[in-house]
């Protein structure tokens, strides 16, 4: 998964509309970025490789990998396969914090949108919570079901700002669209530090999530809380989604078709599970978006386009498969 | 006229029941058209032709006989508050009108327009006075009557509520002429312009409707003398300069297809969103490699107000202190509504250009 990864981290490097050969591209990243010789490109190609190339790369691969391992830490924890960023409402409850803070703060920094987004993604995925347990206990359509609705009130709610609030619809629209477009390191900064956080800490809670899948009670006989791991985990899964739909926007599908694939692989274990789908996450993001800038080239497409288009019908399949688990 | 309010509501409600029950709304227009407007016996049937109207051409010149026939308009297209009353009765002659397909049956008092650019058409033309409100984002001139209602989402009861006897709209939204229509009140639709002699013929409109022809005419004449102007003095095709004009900060451009582009085009300037956009769909967005590649010798940014965009920001892109247009300070600020609208302050996004030009010419 990893040569697939750095497969995916090359070719979004040294494909693009602008003309630079692959050739070029290795000898510029190697020679003159790692050796230090002197660059072959012209200022504008090497602007084009270390200033939108590479920062467009890690910022996919950061959100695809936060994305993907946040649903898989949802399934784990809430015991249900269909347990994605989007389906629980979070990316709503995130895309409502965020619209939020650029109605009504205005000229708030990009620095404060992943805190909104937190915030509005924490009350989205608890009231689903809340919901689909009240809905029957752990039933998996029930939870859906909750987080369907949910979703639809927090996205009534953005619309009903955006409407009384005419003059920001630009500025959330391209934020809503799921852009990449005008990613530089910034962002990739912005980004960072959630992703070691929550990262790490899911990747160190993935044993206990293999034993959660057994019951709670097994949890709780090792001498830890299920109450607590459950909470630790669902917040990780929280931040991490809404760190993401802040800086990108909002992109589907990839937090349930990615642990779906890798389940499919390596069998459901959250063991190797939750890493290895961080890592297909990323490699997946990075390509959606090497898709999204050349597609179309040299007009750019909306990366959720390409996400859902992929995602959708998957999703379709994975349903039919997965009824076992839904009835 | 508190009266009529309350009738055209009512009417509004009822053929909205009817709407509701599968009744035909269609051939009731003559109905409430003859009760709201009962000295207009010329009520053709070609008022329901609201998608037909901006191809109608040839009724533009079917209206300029009111040009001759009005030559009562004197006034220079600036001196709007002069406009008085009693002019209305001299000019009385020349209604009814039909512009673009539409009948007006009589002068219009109660104008209410749900477009910017109409707006600011009718103030040119010296409709200024009959203007009784205008969608939230007409915002020039100062002094026209800026109300809540909304050019995107229409209300027609909101619409109908202020008893207009013309209203002026961009494009169809939500098909709410026929709407107006069924309540008797002529609708001039404006399609976006797609070049100058779309803007020109849709001021010319405007001045048939409001019976300001004279004006509108005379408009009209002083904007293409002064683009004429403009043009000869500073287009230099021989140049070979490249530039992006940037609708937005997620990198929507305009092509040569577009309105603003012909602008541009006037001035011999090269348009790097053209390769852009195969598809001739006009706005395309660009990615910032393709527009770091395409390297532009000029930069027109046309969202200083709603996104922010300044020659700072430009600067700090990732990337982008790459650029000629960048190390050269080629970064020029364009009016995102001027830009944006094919209005009488078209003038003044051809100055712009003209003084951009000048500049770079004069910087060598």
């Amino acid at each position: 998964m990893l040569a697939v990864l750095l497969g995916a981290v090359l070719a979004g490097i040294t494909v693009g509309p602008a003309g630079i050969g692959p050739g070029q591209v290795i000898n510029e990243l190697l020679g003159a970025g790692l050796a230090g010789r002197p660059s072959t490109l012209s200022s504008i190609q090497q602007a084009i490789i270390w200033e939108i190339r590479l920062p467009r790369v890690a910022l996919g691969g950061l959100v695809g990998g936060l994305l993907s391992l946040a649903g898989a830490s949802y399934q784990g924890v809430f015991r249900n396969p269909l347990a994605d960023p989007y389906l629980l409402g979070v990316a709503a409850g995130g895309g409502l914090g965020a619209t939020v803070v650029i109605a009504l703060v205005p000229g708030a920094g990009s620095s404060l949108l992943p805190l909104a987004a937190f915030v509005g993604a924490s009350v989205a995925v608890a009231l689903t919570y809340a919901v689909g347990r009240s809905m029957g206990g752990r039933s998996a359509v029930s939870l859906i079901l909750a987080g369907v609705a949910v979703a639809a009130f927090f996205t009534a709610v953005q619309t009903y700002i955006l409407q009384r609030n005419a003059d920001t619809i630009r500025q959330v629209y391209s934020w809503i669209l799921g852009l990449l477009a005008t990613t530089g390191w910034r962002e990739v900064l912005v980004l960072v530090p959630y992703a070691v956080v929550c990262g790490a800490g899911l990747v160190l809670h993935r044993r206990l999530l293999d034993v959660m899948s057994v019951g709670d009670e097994e949890v709780d006989s090792l001498g830890i809380s299920a109450l607590r791991v459950r909470t630790t985990v669902v917040v990780l899964a929280t931040l991490a989604t809404a760190a993401a739909v802040a800086v990108s926007g909002l992109i589907g599908f990839v937090g349930i078709v990615i642990p779906h694939t890798i389940r499919l692989l390596v069998g459901v274990s959250y063991r190797s599970l939750i890493p290895i789908s961080a890592v297909a996450g990323a490699a997946f993001l990075i390509l959606a978006d090497l898709a999204a800038r050349t597609v179309a080239s040299p007009a750019e497409l909306p990366i959720g386009v390409i996400t859902a288009f992929v995602g959708a019908p998957f999703f379709m399949v994975v349903l039919r498969t997965s009824r076992r688990y839904v009835a | 006229m508190r009266g009529k309010h309350l009738l055209q509501l009512l009417l509004a409600a009822l053929l909205l029941v009817a709407g509701a029950c599968g009744g035909e709304t269609q051939d009731t227009t003559t109905q409430p058209e003859t009760t709201a407007a009962p000295t207009s016996p010329t009520t053709q049937a070609t008022t329901t032709t609201a998608a037909t109207t901006t191809t109608a051409s040839p009724t533009t010149t079917a209206a300029e006989p009111t040009t001759t026939a009005a030559p009562t308009t004197t006034e220079a297209p600036t001196t709007t508050t002069t406009v008085a009353p009693t002019t209305s009765t001299t000019e009385a002659p020349a209604f009814p009108v039909t512009v673009a397909g539409v009948v007006i049956p009589e002068r219009p008092a109660a104008i209410v327009s749900l477009s910017p650019t109409a707006t600011e058409m009718l103030f040119a033309v010296g409709a200024g006075d009959q203007v009784i409100a205008v969608d939230e984002f007409s915002n020039y001139p100062p002094e026209a009557p800026v109300t809540e209602l909304s050019g995107f989402r229409p209300n027609l009861e909101a619409i109908a509520a202020y008893g207009p006897d013309l209203v002026v709209m961009s494009g169809n939204p939500e098909e709410i002429a026929s709407g107006l229509e069924a309540l008797g009140i002529p609708v001039l639709i404006h399609e976006a312009a797609l070049s100058l002699d779309d803007a020109y013929r849709q001021m010319r409109q405007t001045g048939a409707a409001t019976g300001h022809s004279g004006a509108a005419e005379q408009l009209v004449a002083s904007i293409q003398d002064e683009i004429a102007g403009l043009v000869d003095r500073y287009a230099d095709p021989g140049l070979g300069l490249t530039f992006y004009h940037e609708i937005s900060d997620t990198f929507f451009s305009a092509t040569s297809s577009t309105f603003i582009g012909t602008v541009y085009g006037l001035f011999g300037l090269e348009n790097i969103a053209d390769a852009a956009d195969p598809d001739g769909y006009g706005y395309p967005q660009l990615s910032a490699e393709y527009i770091l590649e395409a390297d532009p010798d000029i930069i027109f940014y046309g969202c200083a107000i709603w996104c922010g965009t300044s020659a700072d920001s430009i600067s700090e892109r990732p990337g982008w202190d790459e650029l000629q247009a960048v190390r050269n300070g080629y970064l020029f600020e364009v009016d995102d509504d001027i830009s944006s609208r094919w209005g009488p302050r078209l003038i003044e996004f051809v100055r712009l250009i003209g003084q951009t030009l000048q500049t770079l010419s004069e910087a060598g």
